[in-house]
């Protein structure tokens, strides 16, 4: 007889493979041994996220190119990532919460934050461009994990509020080896957080491969140790990624807690302009990840489905190229920023020793004014 | 009434409790048991398990769901249960608690205490009696306040709990049975202003929270030799009140800083440092610095040799240059001993 642990850690574990629906081909894939059911999503999603998706990528070469031009300081791409940066992104409404790495451009531009306010961070004229509370998105995060366990926080917050509002928040698989996930999952199990841990797992932290970040069979099973359920996903089948997605958001607006996603899927860039991936992985992997390429499966499948022609095809590329085009315009502009702005949001009113420090500044800048 | 810190803390988290059901206290043992310290006795039995809670035992992950909470619109007051026990904390409380309100040009604040139980002369063992006030006031962002008396425990409290930006709220446990006559609820002066704790000539002795009964010992002791002390209690470093201290130096012409916090790179330094820059040209002497020792907190046995103790300042007092000879202590190049 099965014991109640038994049952409950059944009720945890994720399935044995990859939940997949489209493979790379196109071919739908027939469902055998997940955990749970996952119905294809609506044809009218697909095509939406494959518009999302062919927009995020050109976006994300638009980004990676204004380093080159020197616009950026420095840019990670997600390119190879789409499924998860738009497939998770498009998930959510507008009520919940997502809590982005730095990683996630693509999804911020996914959830309608103009593009601009979202490289403001990377270009250097502020930490985040955009509104954290108007747009229920948290300031890009740096030091990894540590936002994960803001996004327990704040789904608890949310469940105390009395809403069914979700808190997404993405993290990549070296940040799995940090306390903070630990603590994070750890908090939202307890509190019944609703709130969705999504690993985007690229298989690299910077140089550093999954096989040294951790022994674990996949790294969806470390929410067992913790009570969450955990599932994962082929992450560059946008088609699952929605259908795992909408199994999380069930469980979390339910009211029975957290969520653990790991996606499998590739950063075929490195891990940003300023790293040579050739140093730690090679080609014939980056070509093999490229044959999985998760916009040319989904357009496929759409095709097949009568959902997409070349009409619709080169009208969403030229779409793209225009906002390509304008977010390069737009970052061609200097952007102003102003010296005294230093002292306004260290507290909500100055200090004296702002003040003093501000003073300073001032006579200097009006110094500096006279000399030119 | 006679009010304890510890029971005019407890009366502020209850007040602020009551005033505003945004208000949540959470920390590890804070429920049921009402703290370690006690300083939440009662406050679960009170409002309930949805307003006072126990944590999972990690005080990142206290922290940073304190900051979740917040984005929410909450008003969370963490404990962190000892002073040494919040550097596992660090990293939320410098990274995110300090920079949220900057990093997003204003459009976040975060209206968090977090409390901190902190220094020694309690017999503590290990890692329970450090002086960690130094991290903190170092961080850009975080206001750092620490009364010396129940009647400003109560006030800078709920003061922390009312203020728009994060306060690190420390409190200095071997004062939490101090007592006191007083009533409450009270109101004393806001953040920023430090208060003249007894007036005199001769010295200004500048202090803050578990140092300021000593300072004042050392200044009823120091009045029988002739010198006529005055003692500055901060109540907050952050915001420092530059402008008591600088006042009360230039009147006096001599400075003596206490704290029990070691004194390298610390605190004391700091503003020994403020007072040197503005007060040169009234100084007779050299502002002194009296702190704990450059070494680990030490083993209970061990602690009296420790702290900064009455006669430790009298003597720095008594080495203020008053028959106008130079001091001798810093003659050799390089550190005594």
């Amino acid at each position: 007889m099965e014991t109640t642990v038994e049952a409950m850690t059944a009720a945890l574990l994720p399935s044995p493979n990859p939940v997949q629906l489209i493979d790379p081909t196109g071919a739908e894939v027939e469902q055998a041994g997940t955990r749970r059911d996952y119905p294809m999503p609506s044809a009218a999603r697909l095509r939406e996220v494959w518009r999302a998706m062919v927009i995020g990528r050109r976006f994300d070469i638009q980004a990676t190119a204004l380093t080159k031009q020197g616009r950026l300081a420095v840019y990670p791409s997600s390119r190879g990532q789409e499924a998860c940066q738009v497939g998770a992104t498009l998930s959510i409404t507008g009520d919940d919460w997502l809590f982005p790495t730095y990683r996630e451009s693509m999804a911020l531009v996914t959830r309608g934050i103009d593009p601009v306010e979202v490289l403001s961070l990377l270009r250097g004229d502020s930490h985040c461009g955009y509104d954290p509370i108007a747009t229920k998105t948290a300031a890009q995060c740096t030091p990894l994990s540590t936002q994960l366990i803001h996004a327990a926080g704040a789904g608890y917050g949310e469940k105390r509020r009395g809403t069914d509002n979700v808190a997404l928040a993405f993290i990549g698989d070296g940040a799995t080896s940090e306390g903070d996930f630990h603590e994070a999952l750890n908090f939202a199990a307890v509190f019944e957080a609703p709130t969705i841990f999504f690993v985007q797992n690229n298989k690299y932290a910077i140089s550093v491969p999954l096989s040294k970040q951790t022994k674990a069979p996949s790294l969806a099973y470390k929410g067992i140790g913790y009570g969450v359920p955990c599932e994962q996903v082929d992450g560059n089948d946008p088609a699952a990624v929605l259908a795992v997605m909408d199994v999380a958001l069930q469980h979390c607006r339910g009211g029975n807690g957290p969520f653990l996603i790991e996606a499998h899927t590739y950063r075929l860039d490195a891990h940003t302009n300023a790293d040579d991936a050739t140093r730690y992985r090679s080609s014939d992997e980056v070509s093999a990840w490229l044959e999985r390429d998760p916009i040319a499966r989904v357009e496929a499948w759409l095709r097949a489905h009568g959902e997409l022609n070349d009409d619709i095809v080169s009208a969403t590329n030229a779409e793209a190229e225009a906002k390509a085009a304008e977010l390069r315009d737009r970052m061609n502009a200097d952007p102003s920023v102003d010296p005294m702005s230093l002292f306004d949001n260290v507290f909500a009113a100055r200090t004296p020793q702002l003040d003093e420090a501000r003073a300073m500044v001032a006579t200097e800048l009006a110094a500096d004014s006279k000399e030119v | 009434m006679t009010v304890t810190m510890g029971g005019a803390l407890n009366a502020a988290l209850r007040d602020a409790l009551a005033a505003d059901d945004d208000v949540m206290v959470f920390g590890e043992d804070v429920g049921t048991l009402g703290g370690v310290f006690r300083i939440t006795d009662g406050l679960t039995q009170q409002f309930g398990e949805e307003r006072c809670f126990d944590t999972p035992l990690a005080e990142s992950g206290i922290v940073g769901f304190a900051i979740g909470m917040c984005l929410t619109g909450f008003r969370p007051v963490v404990e962190m249960q000892f002073d040494a026990f919040a550097y596992p904390a660090f990293e939320q409380i410098t990274s995110h608690v300090a920079k949220m309100r900057n990093r997003t040009t204003g459009r976040v604040g975060l209206p968090l205490v977090i409390r901190v139980p902190y220094a020694g002369g309690i017999g503590g063992v290990e890692h329970h009696c450090d002086s960690s006030e130094g991290y903190y006031a170092h961080t850009p962002g975080l206001k750092v306040v620490t009364p010396s008396d129940a009647a400003d425990a109560y006030s800078l409290l709920r003061e922390a709990i009312d203020d728009p930006d994060p306060v690190v709220f420390m409190e200095p446990k071997a004062l939490y049975w101090s007592k006191q006559d007083i009533e409450l609820p009270c109101k004393r002066p806001a953040f920023g202003k430090a208060k003249v704790r007894r007036d005199g000539d001769d010295v200004t002795l500048v202090t803050y929270g578990p140092s300021v009964p000593t300072a004042l010992k050392a200044a009823e002791a120091a009045a029988e030799e002739g010198w006529s002390v005055e003692v500055i209690d901060l109540r907050t470093i952050v915001p420092f009140d530059d402008e008591t201290v600088v006042r009360s130096v230039r009147r006096t012409g001599r400075c003596v800083v206490v704290s029990e916090a070691q004194g390298f790179a610390g605190v004391a330094g700091e503003i020994s440092a403020r007072v040197t820059e503005r007060c040169f040209h009234s100084l007779a002497a050299p502002v002194a610095r009296v702190s704990g020792l450059p070494t680990p907190y030490p083993a209970p046995m061990l602690e009296k040799t420790y702290l900064p103790g009455v006669e430790r300042i009298l003597d720095a007092i008594a080495r203020l240059q008053w028959d106008d000879q130079p001091d001798l202590t810093y003659a050799e190049v390089g550190a005594r001993g």
